[in-house]
């Protein structure tokens, strides 16, 4: 296992680029500790699988280094940064059985056949495989499949990191519960070093200790799921995390309040002048429905078992707000919002808030 | 399970019924009706039971058409398949050349069966060919005409230079659906070039190179027009396949009898060879 280092790394598909617009991902520069579990989040064609490639080595990034534990592995090829993966479909060897898929890179490498036994039998008590090892692995279900590609790479016992590209995308929904929590009790007894590519905001949450949110390019925040729900640093994060996203309306900051259109909204803290486009930003879980605060209209109501989402209008800006599920709604609702929740944005990037 | 018959359903499938009934079943039937009757000028017929049978089956000749042909099969089969998939595996999955490529495997193709027994008739002569020529001024005595080792040698490397292009497409639509994170993990499983084409390559070829096979082996087995153009079955007898003979008889002597009995069991050769790759086929498929 292996701590990661990205040290400026950027990337272009285009051989020579120009402006910021020509990289796929923008300047990358953070340290990733040995052990962790990270997942990468973001929307297709954010650059998550062009930095899973690099740190991979399935690609060479235009500029900046790769680390791991210190040593440089830039110009390393895949098999030499001793890296796995487990890629969106199942990639497993169709002819051999399942015990000797796991064999295979044991035996590529010239390990010696009582290890590569001893190994491979440890693996599939781990994956819990153990009855299928004589089995072809072409008869497997698709989550077996992922198994299999997964423990592929635990059979090597020096692997720098494990990496995952959306690993479970082919699997049905109930499956993928049961892998994630598989996976999860793995890390926590194994401590590998993984990295896990997802679109998904609830497999990113709960299986990571710290997840690396990615937008057109550049990761914008990372943080542990607490902080990305209650201090999102970027307003692509409250939006993105969350379900639904956070409330995002413009605001003007006028002595140590934020005026939406004629009501004043009370900032904690006196909050410096700011330039540009100013933003506050608030989860619809600390809006309050109720008799008191801004008067709003309502567009929507969306029941969706446990809580209900209330669509409302407040000008022409829409606030959406959670509610309880048996708490009524005022015949003229009007809209408060927890100063706990209350986030300020310039130009997109958080400046202050609580 | 509930099934709803309905048999107005045949119907449907009459017309396809009558076409093969007329284009496939009736002139066997006739076939078959030539090879048990002795037939004489001015359309008398004398049954002749098994006769013509009997007379093929223990005919020398009728078994040396038949090795040779077995030869041939067994010879192209083993040049083409293997260099179709080493074409295939070489050629590239992106980019300009990828049409290119296409473009000249299919030429071969797409040229009339007759049109390329000419070319390699020409190609061949020692006077004006460019392969006879470049053979002669090389100082080799090269001349389909009269040795049959040469006759043997142009026939076989027109056949690969005409089909190798099927196997090399067939192979290359089964590479092209590899899905790249297959090779991906096979570099980071630090798989050998070899380990690549042999647990990934091939098994996802293994499918298409059986049509492969199946199709060449039954072209090749059927073979007429290309050595009828270019050596006409000589010289003497060595390059007379199957087909060649048939029509050396059927026409050529004009003993209906016989030759109506050689196309049957041809034509049964044919059909249980068919079955035999059928067979493995389905297996093959069932076992997945």
């Amino acid at each position: 296992m292996a701590r990661i280092d990205l040290n400026h790394i950027r990337h272009a598909y285009v051989p020579n680029p120009k402006s910021d617009k020509d990289y796929a991902l923008k300047e990358v520069h953070h340290s990733w500790e040995d052990g962790g579990a990270y997942a990468l989040l973001g929307p297709s064609g954010c650059g998550k699988t062009t930095l899973l490639n690099i740190i991979s080595g399935l690609l060479h990034p235009s500029h900046g280094q790769l680390l791991f534990d210190g040593e440089d592995v830039t110009n390393l090829s895949t098999q030499e940064r001793n890296i796995a993966q487990v890629f969106q479909f199942p990639v497993i060897y169709d002819t051999m059985t399942v015990y000797d898929n796991l064999a295979f890179p044991l035996r590529n490498r010239g390990v010696p056949a009582a290890e590569v036994d001893r190994k491979v039998k440890e693996t599939l008590e781990m994956i819990d495989l153990a009855s299928w090892a004589n089995k072809k692995a072409r008869g497997l279900t698709a989550d077996q499949k992922q198994k299999i590609s997964l423990g592929r790479g635990l059979v090597r016992s020096d692997v720098n990191a494990i990496l995952f590209d959306e690993p479970l995308t082919v699997i049905d929904p109930h499956m993928k519960w049961v892998l994630r929590s598989q996976l999860k009790v793995l890390h926590q007894r194994f401590g590998y070093t993984m990295v896990y590519v997802t679109h998904d905001q609830t497999e990113a949450l709960t299986f990571a200790q710290k997840v690396v949110v990615m937008y057109d390019g550049e990761i914008v925040q990372i943080g542990t799921p607490e902080e990305l729900f209650e201090r999102p640093k970027h307003t692509f994060v409250g939006y993105f995390i969350g379900s639904p996203g956070m409330n995002v309306m413009p605001v003007e900051i006028e002595s140590g309040a934020a005026r939406i259109g004629e009501h004043q909204i009370q900032l904690p803290s006196p909050a410096a002048p700011i330039g540009g486009k100013v933003e506050l930003g608030i989860r619809p879980e600390y809006v309050r429905l109720g008799r008191l605060g801004m008067p709003v209209q309502i567009a929507k109501v969306e029941d969706i078992g446990r809580h209900k989402i209330v669509r409302t209008r407040l000008g022409t800006q829409e606030i959406a707000v959670i509610v309880g599920e048996g708490q009524e709604i005022p015949a003229e609702p009007h809209i408060a919002f927890d100063p706990k929740g209350i986030n300020i944005y310039a130009d997109s990037w958080r400046v202050g808030g609580n | 399970m509930d099934k709803t018959w309905n048999n107005k359903a045949w119907f449907m499938v009459l017309p396809v019924l009558l076409l093969v009934a007329f284009s496939a079943v009736i002139p066997l039937m006739t076939v078959v009706n030539y090879s048990v009757q002795d037939t004489f000028g001015n359309n008398q017929f004398f049954w002749a039971g098994t006769e013509w049978y009997e007379e093929i089956l223990h005919s020398d000749r009728f078994h040396a058409a038949l090795g040779r042909n077995l030869v041939f099969s067994f010879i192209i089969l083993a040049i083409e398949v293997p260099l179709g998939i080493v074409i295939a595996l070489n050629m590239p999955r992106r980019g300009w050349g990828v049409p290119v490529c296409l473009v000249l495997m299919a030429l071969p193709l797409l040229i009339p069966w007759n049109v390329v027994g000419t070319i390699w008739q020409v190609f061949g002569r020692n006077d004006i060919g460019l392969l006879g020529h470049t053979l002669e001024s090389l100082g080799i005595k090269y001349n389909y005409v009269q040795n049959p080792l040469h006759a043997w040698f142009t026939v076989i490397i027109m056949d690969v230079w005409h089909w190798t292009s099927l196997v090399v497409l067939l192979c290359y639509a089964g590479l092209v659906s590899i899905p790249d994170a297959f090779y991906q993990a096979a570099k980071i499983d630090g798989a050998s070039r070899w380990a690549v084409f042999r647990y990934i390559q091939l098994p996802k070829m293994n499918r298409v190179l059986l049509i492969a096979v199946l199709l060449r082996f039954m072209d090749s087995f059927m073979i007429y027009t290309e050595p009828f153009v270019v050596t006409g079955g000589g010289p003497g007898n060595s390059t007379t396949f199957l087909s060649i003979d048939l029509v050396k008889i059927a026409i050529g002597q004009f003993d209906l009898g016989p030759a109506a009995a050689m196309s049957i069991i041809y034509f049964l050769i044919i059909l249980l060879l068919s079955w035999i790759f059928y067979t493995v086929m389905t297996n093959y498929d069932a076992e997945r």
